[in-house]
Order: C-alpha cells, then structure tokens, then sequence
C-alpha cells in the first residue's frame, strides 16, 4: 500500500485547510444534491462552505436553510427518498435532537451521508470535544466511523458514500470528527479531482426503492405483529455487518487509485508483536499511537488499535488481534453511565467466546474537551499494567478526575 | 426591595461592545429593582445564543435552557409554583426557528410568564446567519448571495396566536424598553416582547431603526382593539419599513391557565406533600 501511496499521491491539489473544510469539499466531489443545514458550533463552517460552493456554481445542490436539526434530517430523508444524495452536518445538541429521525432514515433505508463534530452534550454546556453525541446514537443503526486527520475526514466521506449506497447495505452513515482538534485545525490536505471521484464514486441509483410519481408507492404505513417488522428489523442487522466486508474492499479500492489508505474497520500498528494493545478512537488514538511510540522506546511491548467503525463493531477484527495477549487497554471518551466506556464494554462482549481471552482494562478520558496528553496515555498504560496484574474490577476506571474517585 | 446594582453578578460580560443585549439587562434590572420583586421571587429562563448569557449577568434564580425550549420550562416552573415571577429571554432563532413550536400553545394557554425575545435577525452566537426574522435579500454567512426566503412578522403571528399581551421594543430606546417590560411584567397572562436590537458585530441595525420606529402610545393606538392591532403589526410591510410601530400592541384581560385549573389553585404544588395515599382508593378494587 505504502508504494503505492508514493505513487499516486500525485494527483489532486494539495491545500493547508480545516478539517471541516475538507468535509465540506468530500461533499462537493461527492456530487451531494440536497443539503438541509443548521449552524451550531463546532459544525456551522462546514454548512457555510457548501453554501459558498453552491452560490458560486462550483456543486449543483440544493440547500435548505431548515429552522432546527430534526427539520435538517428530515429533509434530508425527504430527498433520499425521491433519489437523491443527500447530505448535512451537526454536532452535539443538534445530533440529539435529530434521535427520532435518525432511526426512521435507517428503517427507511435511506444511504444519508452526515458529518458529525463531536462535541460535549449540556448541561452544563460545552463546545469542546468528547464522543458522547455520537455514542449516543449508536443503536440507531446509522453507520459509524471516527476518522482522526483531515485528510481522513475527506477520504471518509467519499468512502462511506459508497459503503452505504451499496446494494447490500443502503442504511446511511456518519463521520465523526473531533470538535476544534480537527474541525478548526489547519492542516495539508489533498483534495482529489473530480474526475477521479466520479470515476470512484459513481451518482447515487436507488435499487430498492424511490418516490417515483410513475410507479406510487406508499412507505412507512402501520404493520402488525404477525407482519415483517421483526424481519425488516433483522435486514438492518445484515445490512450493518455487510458494511464492514464493503468497507474492507472500498477502502483497498480507494488506496489503489488515491494512494491513500487509513485502515479499514480498524486502524493497527504493532498489534502482532507486542504484549499489549491499547485502543481508542479518534484523536485521541493520534495521540494514543504517539504515546505507544514512546513507551516502546522505553522497551514496553504495546500495539495500537485505532477503531474507526463503531458501528457495525469491529468485533472479530479485534478478536483476532487480541489472541495471546496479556491485556488490552481501552480508552473511551463517551460513558454510558452505570456501566463504564461504550468502546471497552463493547470491545469486552466481542472477546467472550475467544478462547485465548485477555483481561480487558477500560479508562474514560477526555471528557468535556479535558487535555489527553502524551504523558496522561503513558500513565493510563502503566495503571492498566498494574491492574491486570492486581485484577481488573470495574467495566472503566475514570482517569484525571478533580477529584478523587470514590472508594479508588 | 432590590437594587439594580445588587441584581448584577462579578462575571465577565462577553457580548460585544455595543450589542442589543446590554439594554434589555439593563432595563429588566431596574424594572426587577422598580416593581419591589426580590431576587429569589424571580426565575429567568433563557435560550442558546449570545441573548442566553443575559443569566450570568443577573443575580437571581436562572436556567440556562437547551436551544428554543425556554417556554415549556418557564411554563413548568410557573405552573408548580406560582409565586415565582418567570421571565423567558430567547433569541430570534431560539424562539422563531428551532423553538417555534412551542409559541402557539403559550399564547393561547396563557400561563403568567413574561416572554422577551432579542430579535437582532440572526443567530448571533454562531457567527451570523440568517433566521427566520432576517430581511429577504440579505447577505449573510449562511446566505453568501442573499437569504431568498421571506421573513416571518412575530407581533402578527403572535397576534393571530391568541395572545393577551403583545409588544414591541427597541433596544435602542431604554426608558421606552423599560416602560414596555414593566408593563409586560405586570400583565396577568402571557406576555410577549419582542425587541428590536442591532447584533453590533453582525448586523449592526441602530441607524435603521432609529429612524424609523414611532411609538404607539404617542400615536393614538388602542391596545384593546386587536384589528388595529393587526393592521399596526403589518405596518413596517405594508410602508416598505418607513414606519416601525413599537409599544404595546394589544391587551386583553382573559383568565389564566391556573385559573381555569381549579384543581391547582390554593396551595402551589410545590408546597403540596410529595406523596399521595392511594392505598385506600385502590382497596376497593382488591
Ligand atoms: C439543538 C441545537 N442546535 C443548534 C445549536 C447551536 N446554536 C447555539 S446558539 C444558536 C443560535 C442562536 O441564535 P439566536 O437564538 O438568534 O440568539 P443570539 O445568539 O442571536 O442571541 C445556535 C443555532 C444548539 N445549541 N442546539
Ligand atoms: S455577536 Fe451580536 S448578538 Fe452576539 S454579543 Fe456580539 S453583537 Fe451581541
Ligand atoms: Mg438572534
């Protein structure tokens, strides 16, 4: 992949630009046709670059200045269902209030593309990053990937299009990026030409279904029992695990003609031959793979495991890593209160049928846009260390608290 | 009784020097002061935006809503306690946008609650774009090339929404605003302000409006004649914003929510026990 990526690298324009800027032009190659928008921060920049696309004639679309995030997705649910490709952007508060609606996109079937800025839910109120919108969305059934650079944002977009728009997945997804870290941080990125998308990306066809004024049809209607809910129910189920075997050959796909490669349903370094592995997701992975380079240097054996999809869970990916392990270490920057990380509980169920299963220790961190620094991740290391040696009693310890946990 | 001083916190203002905001703290400071409410007979409920932090600013009960849901909270606090004096500040965006919903049902319940709406024609705090309230045409962050939707006229909808207390202000005229607060504070129902107000940094209105707004009450209006309230409310429209009417449009008198509630009158069900027995009343279906 590396020969390649030297290789081809050469096509695009390289540019010094946000992250949201780079989402902002993934949804322009994209050829997005609707895009309904709602500021809020640390989104809003990525809706006013496509407004600016679009009032210069640079993307053809239609963009809907909608009065809040519910109204935002429903439009955009309105537009796929007739066709066409739809996109948006939100964070926090506005990817909450959107709930209700996101689950209908899925149960409608609908390959929806949305960004989503992570950032902190109030009260009390914060603009700084951590994952709990997004987590928070996650039995919706959307497809969920955290990307950890610019560059990545971009790629993903244009990736995930295609994954959702697959005839054995059309459920729609999002791309989380981290609030301010990536969003309003300045950094080279390659943005493709055109042609190159179109050829990579060809324009949304809907092979399941449309509202189409030649052939009516009526969606959504009340089923009983006794009818297919349960089996349409149990469709999105397949659907979300097929998108990870589309996301293997997409991604393998993307690297051959843009020389770029990110990882698939995970991101590995060192994973075969270290003791450890530690895992998170988003930047603060970055920040993990900086730390475990360090520690390695010091002589610790330690792999990375970034997770870029969330859902469907790279659960067997991890599997197979985590053989023969002393233990892993999980990161979360979300919580699911009563029950310690999302990643580390969901990473724990996944390894319950290994046969060589190792302990699994989980920290949450960062929450609020808390600092995670280099040193913090090294720290959270060696505790983990300590504890599988002493017994991990806990789904998540909580690290860097103010305050000292109670009974710690 | 309160001071306007006493009714200001040690906290950093951070609205922009010259925004709208700083009036309506200041009026509704000294009405506070002026009708003898102490600090904890006042609840402020506020919105998401710039208008929001108007909480941190006052020294007495406030909540810090989630974006546009002000009027449901102030409508809870008022109906669980009525000795509360409830006051709502929304933004434009919060209160015509993503919180519109909830207006109507305000209006025609008519719950006691004064609520105030900073209407500076954009979502201040997200740098600038346009609401429902921005002029059709204009240029703004969201709208590069000019908002090619009609704006909505809040005192006509409100108007048409049954409410018994409906008023305009402009921040720019604060013995008026204060006159105009004072007056919706002391209405017995719901009552709505919406001011008029320049976003300094976005969109910076104070020479508009200060020619043209003329006062109502100078004018010969009639507050208790709703058709002439409506055709005031369309004035600005109708001149092409030569005139901009502001004052207290219409007020009725028309019983509240609790009054039509017998059930919650007499003591406030804050001060009800917590627990009712129903033991005795089931034991007959045993
Ligand atoms: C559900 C939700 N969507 C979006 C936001 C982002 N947001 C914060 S303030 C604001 C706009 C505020 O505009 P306005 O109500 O007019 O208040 P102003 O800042 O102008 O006082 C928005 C959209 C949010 N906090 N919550
Ligand atoms: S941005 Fe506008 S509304 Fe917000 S504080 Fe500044 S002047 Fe006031
Ligand atoms: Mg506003």
């Amino acid at each position: 992949m590396t020969a390649q990526a030297s290789r081809l690298a050469e096509g695009g324009r390289w540019d010094i630009i946000t992250a949201n800027h780079a989402v902002a032009h993934a949804a322009r190659l994209a050829r997005v046709q609707v895009v309904p928008a709602y500021p809020i921060t640390p989104q809003t920049t990525i809706v006013e670059y496509l407004a600016d696309f679009i009032e210069r004639g640079e993307l053809d679309a239609r963009y809907i200045r909608v009065e809040s995030e519910h109204s935002a997705m429903a439009a955009a649910i309105g537009a796929s269902t007739v066709g066409a490709r739809a996109f948006t952007a939100t964070a926090s508060q506005g990817l909450l209030l959107m709930h209700e609606v996101l689950h209908w996109a899925v149960g409608a079937r609908l390959p929806i593309g949305m960004a989503v800025v992570n950032r902190a839910v109030g009260p009390p109120w914060s603009i700084h990053v951590d994952h709990q919108d997004a987590i928070s969305q996650r039995d919706t059934g959307w497809l969920q990937l955290f990307v950890s650079s610019n560059q990545e944002a971009l790629d993903s977009v244009l990736m995930m299009y295609k994954v959702a728009e697959s005839p054995d997945v059309l459920l729609p997804f999002m791309v989380c990026l981290d609030g301010f870290v990536l969003s309003h941080t300045y950094a080279p990125v390659n943005i493709p030409d055109q042609g190159d998308v179109d050829s990579f990306l060809p324009p949304y066809d809907p092979p399941h279904w449309r509202m189409d004024p030649d052939a009516p049809i009526t969606y959504g209607n009340l089923v009983m029992p006794d009818q297919l809910y349960m089996e349409m129910r149990w469709s999105i189920d397949r659907a979300s695990r097929a998108a990870k075997d589309r996301l293997k050959e997409i991604s393998t796909e993307f690297a051959e003609k843009f020389g770029r490669y990110h990882g698939s349903a995970i991101y590995e370094r060192w994973s075969q031959d270290s003791d450890y592995l530690m895992v998170a997701s988003g930047t603060l992975a970055s920040e993990a793979e900086v730390a475990i380079e360090e520690l390695r240097r010091e002589g610790e054996s330690v792999g990375l495991v970034k997770i870029r999809l969330y859902r469907p869970f790279p659960g067997e990916e991890i599997t197979e890593l985590a053989a023969g392990k002393k233990g892993i270490i999980v990161v979360d920057r979300s919580v699911s209160f009563g029950h310690g990380g999302p990643l580390a509980s969901d990473l724990r169920a996944s390894l319950y049928h290994a046969e060589d299963r190792p302990p699994v220790v989980g920290f949450i961190a960062g929450l609020g846009g808390r600092d995670v620094r280099v040193r913090d991740l090294k720290a959270i290391f060696r505790s983990a260390k300590r504890k599988i040696s002493e017994g991990v009693d806990r789904v998540s310890y909580w690290y860097g608290l103010k305050v000292r946990e109670v009974g710690e | 009784m309160v001071s306007v001083a006493e009714l200001g916190t040690a906290k950093k203002n951070t609205w922009c020097p010259g925004c709208g905001n700083f009036a309506v703290l200041q009026a509704f400071k000294s009405v506070v002061s002026r009708l003898g409410l102490e600090p904890w007979e006042v609840v402020v409920v506020t919105g998401i935006g710039c208008h929001g932090k108007i909480g941190d600013y006052l020294a007495l009960n406030s909540f810090h809503t989630i974006h546009g849901r002000v009027l449901p909270l102030a409508t809870g606090i008022k109906l669980a306690n009525p000795r509360l004096t409830v006051v709502g500040f929304a933004g434009d965006g919060d209160a015509y946008a993503i919180g519109i919903g909830h207006l109507p049902h305000a209006a025609r319940r008519n719950v006691d609650l004064t609520y105030v709406v900073h209407d500076n024609k954009v979502f201040g705090l997200t740098t600038g774009q346009a609401t429902p309230t921005t002029p059709l045409g204009m240029r703004t962050r969201s709208t590069p090339f000019g908002t090619p939707e009609e704006p909505i006229n809040p005192i006509a909808a409100v108007l048409a929404m049954g409410a018994t207390f409906v008023a305009r202000a402009f921040s720019g005229d604060l013995r008026h605003l204060e006159e105009v607060l004072e007056r919706a504070l002391r209405h017995r129902g719901f009552a709505f302000v919406d001011v008029l107000q320049p976003c300094y940094t976005f969109y910076d209105t104070y020479g508009y409006y200060r020619e043209r707004v003329y006062k109502l009450e100078d004018d010969g209006h009639d507050p208790s004649d709703w058709n002439e309230a409506m055709r005031r409310a369309r004035e600005e429209e109708v001149t092409g914003g030569e005139r901009i009417p502001i004052g207290v449009f219409y007020q009725v008198d028309r019983p509240t929510l609790l009054d039509r509630l017998p059930h919650l009158s007499g003591v406030p069900l804050v001060d009800r026990p917590p627990r009712v027995d129903v033991a005795g009343l089931l034991e007959r279906f045993r």
